[in-house]
């Protein structure tokens, strides 16, 4: 086993997904057998081999620093779930 | 009418025989009459249809016509349309409606192309047979109980069941290329940073592309050169030079070296489709190309380095849908964590969560270097094998997928089996080269098989005219499935 079902857990929790009981076992199986199989990366010596995050450009892509116009804020609060006095409301944090 | 190809059309919108509001109206009827048995659409933007082929046929009557003026496409469901839902097949995004368009659709509009909706796919762009959409099951039109492919099934059978005249998809590992094999049209993923993804919803960034699924050839070059081109609001798009595609559209492969990779014609590969492919092989070798067996020999890595690098990119990609600002929120949450778990639990479907569960597993402390470091390298490899092959051929030539398009139901308990159906077309957006899929021939039980094309980055014009030569050699693009003519 690659993976336990306590991790399983802490992953979720990790990723922010509440899972059911159900699911947990379903996930553990299922990602048991995919990083199983994923072990045959370790067939291969890697040592010195540059990793690559991005396959064209790895340089910075700069530009000027100009003041454009943005959204109204009625545009931007047109998908919220919930808003009130022009903002974006959430559950009470403190 | 429907029938037609983006080129037949526009000479027909040319020479004024019919208004782009007329082929609208027919095609949005005959999405009325048949798309209940398809379901390739998840939003028919009926309204803004008829409305953008009005102001079309504005531009063609003060003669402002381009290739694409009155056309009527649709687009897959993870591209932001402006004003129209962009769902990605998800709940967490079910009445999310863009203040935006995504560049693609920009420039679309701008050419005066008529959008007529929106079509499915895999959640997220997660599967190979939009089975995952939270919606709807698209079928494949060619057999109503068979899948279309995927993930954007709902861009490939809408093409074959001349729902539209083409579409877009985006293919992250094979997304654009599977589904258009299956559905026996022809699909495009371009090489990396050729098309803008701005307002593409990110699944993996490093490997998502954005691409044409068409009638013909002739069109796959007509909607590249519409969407190709460097986009300051993309920081990943490539900054050098568009050529006009059509200019590969010529009958010649004469002295061109075609690479037949061996490691793709091992096991599990349906023998069906390995002879459909050398079939079209062969065509090319009659009509003078060179065919030469090269070598990618770390082919079999493909798989596990890529469900590592774009779950790991998914995980994080996907953290944003948190309740807050877009998208589902899920009711009554007592604390701002629940808010969060509970939104995100019942947003996404089981495919998503699995996916988001093993980035996050792969990028978690102490897991990294075995993981996402190591598939890092092993990209580096893969990228590799490419480069060393196209030192001594001009294209590399392999099925696109190992079988025929599955049946509904088949490969959904077993994500692992779902993932192998890829294992020809991922390391191609690992690479970042370009790769077209165009119809080879069909199965015994009438279903199309596709063959793929790949090419040199940037070299799209050179992997059309092979395609081309091709298809202008054979008539499988002429074949249409068995749906009710209206």
């Amino acid at each position: 086993m690659k993976i336990e079902i306590g991790e399983v857990e802490y992953v979720a929790r990790l990723a922010r997904l509440k899972l059911t009981e159900g699911e947990k076992e379903v996930f553990t199986k299922q990602l048991n057998a995919i990083l199983e199989y994923m072990e045959k990366l370790n067939e291969l010596d890697t040592s010195g081999v540059e990793p690559t995050f991005h396959v064209v450009s790895h340089r910075n892509a700069f530009r000027e620093d100009e003041v454009k116009e943005s959204y109204p804020q009625e545009v931007s609060l047109e998908n919220a779930p919930e808003e009130a006095k022009g903002c974006f409301r959430v559950p009470k944090i403190i | 009418m429907y029938r037609l190809t983006i080129h037949e059309l526009h000479d027909r919108l040319k020479r004024k025989e019919v208004s782009s509001q007329e082929v609208t109206e027919v095609l949005l009827k005959r999405i009325a009459e048949i798309d209940p048995k398809i379901k390739a659409y998840l939003t028919v933007a009926q309204q803004e249809a008829i409305r953008g082929a009005q102001e079309a046929d504005r531009m063609i009557a003060t003669g402002r016509i381009s290739p694409l003026t009155g056309i009527p496409l649709a687009i897959k469901d993870n591209m932001c349309t402006r004003g129209i839902k962009t769902t990605c097949a998800s709940k967490i995004l079910e009445n999310f409606v863009p203040p935006f368009d995504a560049t693609v659709v920009n420039r679309i509009k701008a050419e005066g192309g008529v959008i007529l909706g929106k079509l499915n796919m895999d959640e997220f762009a997660m599967g190979s047979s939009t089975e995952n959409s939270r919606f709807t099951i698209t079928r494949n039109p060619w057999n109503l109980q068979v899948i279309p492919g995927g993930s954007s099934g709902g861009s490939a059978a809408a093409v074959a069941a001349d729902e539209c005249i083409a579409s877009l998809g985006s293919d992250t590992g094979g997304s654009i290329r599977q589904p258009a094999a299956c559905c026996g049209v022809v699909g495009m993923k371009p090489t990396y940073g050729r098309v803008s993804r701005y307002g593409l919803v990110a699944f993996a960034s490093s490997l998502d592309q954005i691409g044409p699924l068409t009638k013909d050839v002739e069109d796959c070059a007509i909607l590249l050169n519409a969407i190709a081109g460097y986009d300051p609001l993309d920081s990943t798009s490539a900054d050098t030079p568009t050529p006009d595609y059509r200019r590969g559209l010529v009958k010649d492969v004469k002295g061109w070296v075609l690479g037949v990779p061996k490691e793709f014609f091992v096991e599990g590969m349906d023998p069906e489709v390995e002879e459909r492919v050398w079939d079209g092989i062969r065509v090319l070798q009659e009509l003078g190309a060179v065919i030469k067996e090269i070598s990618l020999p770390h082919t079999g890595y493909a798989i596990a380095t890529y469900y590592i690098i774009c779950t790991a990119e998914a995980s994080s990609n996907l953290a944003r849908y948190d309740g807050v600002k877009y998208g589902f929120r899920a009711q009554d949450p007592r604390d701002l964590m629940e808010m969060y778990l509970e939104t995100r639990s019942q947003g996404f479907g089981p495919e998503v969560k699995r996916r988001i569960m093993l980035g996050t597993y792969a990028l978690s402390s102490g897991y990294y270097d075995a993981y996402y470091k190591k598939a890092s390298q092993v990209r580096t490899l893969i990228k590799g094998n490419f480069e060393e092959a196209f030192r001594e051929c001009d294209v590399i030539i392999t099925p696109t997928s190992p079988t025929p398009a599955f049946r509904i139901g088949e490969k959904v308990q077993d994500p692992l089996q779902m993932y192998l159906s890829d294992i020809f077309t991922i390391s191609v957006n690992l690479a970042g080269v370009p790769a077209i899929s165009v119809p080879c021939g069909f199965s015994s039980d009438g279903l199309p098989i596709g063959v793929q094309i790949i090419g040199r980055p940037f070299e799209e014009e050179r992997i059309i005219q092979v395609a081309y030569t091709f298809e202008q050699n054979t008539d499988h693009h002429k074949r249409k499935p068995p749906l009710p003519p209206h």
